[in-house]
């Protein structure tokens, strides 16, 4: 099945969780350049746990003091607006800028805007869970390669090695992990890596042991193709399906990981937004303010189920090939 | 059978070995000791020297390694920094707990998935079969700590039907028997639903498949013949042949029994294993995280041995 065939007659479901996921990925990238400073904290008191939907204005004075008013309205030379629960009366000379907000999401605890904090957080969450999902499978196919292919002792020895590391509960093995190391985004990339690449090493050697008694293999080893070379140009193309499925699996399982180990405060130290530690701080506010744990929590739950439909999509693709050719 | 089992034990226990040595590598092998963790910076040269001597952190990584495994078959975990108590001791008083939690849930998950198959299996590709996939996938979607939450929002702030956290309340710590139960089973509602929520996903979709794949089947077929219902053949004939692979998932979700509480435990304050290896990977405990570690890695290569030799039970062919 080509990709000419395939973009004629798409699998339902590989295009719709890809486009979602595209889309999300988009609209992290591309949407923190359109929102306001997700760091950005003015007058907290007055503008912290505002719902969704709501307006403010940012006053700026002459004497340098920065007010967030709502309902600001100019009344001949003054300025009344409601600051808190009192109302505010500013003469109009004495303000130097006024700015109307909109937050589409409502603000945070500081103040902070949570629809740019989400878009910034999607960026840092997609980022740290992508990176994660390339060390593992570059660790996962090459240890898979090497012991696929090697055979005998060194296969014993990786392969124990890595029914030793699956033993060790996930969760378990990135508290470890997490104390051990020094908190930060660089550390927290390895350490989700590193708790990935087992099952992906396991995958690629049994792919690997299936396809190296091949005729097409066999015959590439007969005219001189070094091991590199056969492992790149025969052996990863033909593993490419099942790999492609357990990758969008251990995307999806690395994002949830990602936002729990944050949710924990062990995962995206605090100043950055991701959408795990954007729920532990909403937990403090649940009844005030019950929607800044649920959008964060939502956005998870929306990438990690579109990563879900194109690991199904996949292997959906994958049975109707292999009817076809059978 | 017994050869069998004697030699998958052996090799299992090799297993919990190599996931012991990996931990105590990671330790030794990354830089900075104890010391740096334990105290902070303030504390003099001497002092530390002390500590490292307690410790036996002077003696060369070898050497500790062999005294570290010695201790460990002595049933010895070594110390607990945070809670000032034997390792071993924490795990004991913190294990069943978890055990407790996590079985509920596992047991609401497994039944809930049966559940959802059998209903969707009623008409395939139907209405209520699509709605019933996309609810599983969100299911599977959302993260256990939102659920969580969410659930005790609903269900402890807005309709005050449980208590929002811990294993017990004040009266119920001093209460006996059934009223104890009772109190312990309100508390254990939410959590076990969350996780039971979290998996129920993965049960019911795999089910299903394999639900399908038996309609297929000749006996199905034959039982259909014989006049036996539909819902009847799918109960009855069907249902058993689906369950038997249910066993290794099952056992594969084993890790999650111990860990994958550990969200949860900690949204909910439940005094478990995994709230004490949270509170210990913050206070950067890490003879309790070693040791919670080894449980876990015991318990895990201890649960798929039992689902391996439970399938060899239900099923003598794979008995090799």
């Amino acid at each position: 099945m080509t990709v000419w065939q395939w973009l004629r007659a798409p699998n339902p479901r590989l295009l719709a969780g890809a486009t979602a996921f595209l889309l999300l990925a988009a609209a992290s990238v591309v949407g923190p350049w359109f929102t306001a400073d997700p760091a950005e904290i003015l007058d907290p008191r007055h503008s912290s746990l505002l719902p969704p939907l709501s307006s403010c204005t940012h006053l700026r004075l002459r004497d340098g003091t920065v007010l967030v008013v709502r309902d600001a309205a100019v009344v001949g030379s003054a300025l009344h607006a409601r600051h808190g629960g009192r109302a505010l009366t500013v003469p109009l000379e004495q303000v130097a800028a006024r700015e109307d907000r909109f937050h589409l999401l409502g603000t945070d605890t500081l103040g902070r805007d949570v629809l740019s904090r989400l878009l910034h957080g999607g960026r840092i969450s997609l980022a740290v869970g992508g990176s994660a999902l390339l060390l593992a499978l570059g660790v996962g196919i090459a240890v898979g390669m090497t012991a696929g292919w090697v055979g005998g002792v060194v296969d014993a020895v990786l392969m124990r090695l890595v029914d030793a590391l699956l033993a060790i509960p996930t969760v378990f093995l990135l508290l470890f992990l997490a104390a051990v190391l020094r908190p930060g985004l660089g550390p927290l990339v390895l350490l989700l890596g590193f708790s990935a690449w087992t099952g992906v090493a396991r995958l690629v050697r049994g792919q690997v042991l299936s396809l190296k008694e091949r005729e097409f293999v066999l015959a590439a080893r007969g005219l001189g193709a070094s091991p590199l070379r056969v492992a790149l140009t025969h052996l990863l193309p033909n593993a490419v399906t099942p790999l492609a499925q357990d990758a969008a699996l251990l995307l999806s399982d690395l994002i949830l990981l990602e936002a729990s180990l944050s949710f924990l405060g062990l995962g995206v130290p605090p100043p950055h937004p991701s959408w795990g530690n954007m729920v532990a701080e909403g937990q403090e506010v649940l009844l005030q303010a019950w929607w800044l744990a649920l959008v964060p929590g939502a956005a998870v739950a929306f990438t990690v189920m579109a990563a879900a439909v194109c690991a199904d999509g996949l292997s959906e693709t994958a049975r109707g090939a292999r009817h076809e050719t059978t | 059978m017994l050869p069998w089992l004697l030699r998958r034990l052996l090799s299992r226990a090799i297993i919990v070995w190599l996931a012991a040595t990996a931990t105590f590598a990671l330790v030794s092998l990354t830089p900075g000791d104890i010391t740096q963790h334990l105290e902070g910076k303030r504390i003099a040269p001497e002092a530390r020297e002390r500590w490292r001597r307690n410790f036996g952190l002077d003696r060369p990584v070898p050497l500790r390694y062999l005294h570290w495994l010695a201790a460990l078959s002595r049933g010895d975990l070594g110390y607990s920094w945070l809670y000032h108590r034997d390792v071993a001791g924490v795990l004991a008083a913190t294990l069943p707990r978890t055990l407790l939690l996590t079985g509920l849930g596992l047991t609401l998950e497994v039944l809930g998935g049966i559940a959802v198959a059998l209903v969707q299996i009623r008409r395939p590709h139907g209405f209520v079969d699509r709605l019933l996939n996309t609810i599983t996938l969100t299911a599977y979607a959302l993260p256990a700590f939102w659920t969580g939450l969410l659930l005790i929002y609903l269900f402890a702030y807005r309709i005050p039907l449980f208590p929002p956290s811990h294993m017990l309340s004040p009266t119920g710590e001093l209460a006996t028997g059934w009223q104890r139960a009772g109190d312990l089973l309100s508390h254990l509602l939410l959590p076990a639903v969350t996780i039971g929520l979290a998996g129920v996903g993965a049960i019911a979709r795999y089910l299903r498949g394999s639900l399908l794949d038996e309609r297929l089947e000749h006996y199905v077929l034959a039982a259909r013949a014989r006049g036996c219902s539909m819902s009847r053949a799918m109960w009855v004939h069907a249902l058993p042949n689906a369950l038997l692979p249910l066993v290794t998932v099952v056992g594969m979700s084993l890790p999650f029994l111990v860990s994958g509480s550990l969200v949860v435990e900690v949204v909910f304050a439940w005094p478990g294993m995994g709230r004490a290896m949270y509170e210990a990977a913050l206070a950067r405990d890490v003879p309790l995280l070693m040791g919670g570690t080894l449980v876990g890695a015991t318990a895990v290569v201890a649960g798929n041995l039992a689902a391996d030799a439970l399938y060899a039970v239900v099923d003598p062919r794979v008995r090799t």
